[in-house]
């Protein structure tokens, strides 16, 4: 627990400061995490687990786009722990469920059943699909064919800067995508 | 798109910001000040005796109060738009501004006699002041939803209230410069409605707007 706190808080330190490879690292190390929390939330409110690594993909953008409100003076579990209470209840408000999920178990999730085959998700490939071409194109060739953002400038002839707003907006959109629930 | 890619696609979203949450909400809450106080001045303006008025202990009380709810609630917002961050010593420090309220409220009792009470209390405005005071806070209000938008509060509604408290705040100190009644009860009583108010339609924005 602790170990993994001052872990990822100094990698998200090193993030704020533009450390990509750092930022890669705390990434890829909170999806295990958040895979069996959500997986634990799906199975306690008793729906499917198929549709864990859709919450898993939103939480990983609510962690993205929102990541400025860690305040870095202070520990970094409890906002990871609050940011994807958030994404889960709202997943489950909209397969019908309003339970209340409580997160107590949070970091233990590491250990526990992270190696469970993952079901390749459904739902962002969709919502990729319905974003405008240019953010699509944009997102598409970053994230699924893992070109640099200067290759895709070259590539569709448009400035750097430009393909980095295009690239943050259709991140934003399918973030947005998800769906808030109004209750 | 597997989770893999969506990683690589964030990672290369990466960019270094320069401004902090807390300078970004102060900002933004210049536009609403603005527009509160050209309000002001176009319908209101201060009282004719507002520089003779300045040592008056009931008529300074007003400011003292209403401006050190516009700072707790302000302080106790920007933590509620921060997931997972503690709250407590913030929203006791708010408690302690209704204290010294109440503190005022009871000196006022003890040192004015019980005929006076009801004239006190009803005063003379109370009408202008439970309208003027959300309209000078709605501005506010709005720039401060706006700001915290780019937050991301657990609990909407909640955030949305004590942004709503804070604007009603701004928008009773700057009546208080017009406002002919100076008691503490005719602060408790109607300046405490209409921020309640104020909170309520914050509550609401919160619930329609803050949800991420």
């Amino acid at each position: 627990m602790n170990k993994a706190e001052t872990e990822w808080g100094d990698l998200m330190r090193a993030a704020n400061r533009g450390d990509a490879a750092a930022y890669n690292r705390l990434l890829a190390e909170l999806v295990p995490v958040l895979r069996s929390v959500a997986r634990r939330g799906l199975v306690r409110a008793g729906l499917a687990v198929t549709d864990a690594e859709d919450i898993v993909q939103e939480t990983l953008l609510a962690v993205h786009l929102k990541r400025q409100t860690w305040d870095e003076t202070l520990p970094f579990t409890p906002w990871l722990r609050a940011v994807a209470r958030n994404k889960l209840i709202d997943a489950m408000r909209r397969r019908g469920r309003r339970t209340f999920v409580p997160i107590d178990d949070f970091v233990d999730a590491l250990a526990s059943d992270a190696e469970e085959p993952v079901v390749v998700p459904a739902k962002l490939d969709e919502h990729l699909q319905n974003l405008p071409e240019g953010q699509r194109n944009v997102v598409t060739a970053i994230s699924l064919n893992g070109a640099s953002i200067r290759e895709v400038a070259t590539r569709l002839n448009m400035s750097e800067g430009a393909v980095r707003v295009a690239h943050h907006r259709g991140l934003a959109a399918l973030a947005s995508k998800f769906g808030i629930v109004r209750s | 798109m597997n989770t893999d890619d969506l990683i690589r696609g964030l990672t290369a979203d990466l960019t270094v910001s320069r401004t902090s949450l807390e300078r970004l909400f102060c900002y933004a809450l210049l536009p609403g000040l603005f527009v509160a106080l050209i309000l002001f001045a176009a319908i209101l303006g201060p009282r004719p005796d507002f520089v003779a008025m300045m040592g008056d202990a009931r008529f300074m009380f007003k400011f003292v109060v209403t401006l050190s709810l516009g700072a707790c609630s302000a302080l106790l917002v920007w933590r509620l738009a921060r997931p997972g961050a503690p709250t407590q010593m913030r929203a006791a420090a708010l408690g302690l501004v209704v204290l010294v309220l109440v503190a005022g409220v009871a000196v006022e009792l003890a040192t004015v006699p019980r005929s006076l009470w009801a004239a006190r209390l009803v005063g003379q405005n109370s009408v202008v002041c439970l309208l003027s005071i959300p309209l000078f806070a709605l501005p506010i209000l709005v720039f401060a939803i706006l700001a915290l938008r780019r937050g991301a509060p657990e609990r909407p509604v909640l955030a949305g209230s004590v942004a709503g408290l804070f604007a009603g705040a701004i928008g009773a100190a700057i009546y208080a410069a017009h406002c002919p009644d100076d008691s503490p009860l005719f602060v408790a009583c109607w300046y405490g409605l209409a921020i309640a108010g104020v909170a309520a339609v914050g509550g609401i924005a919160g619930r329609l707007s803050l949800r991420w």
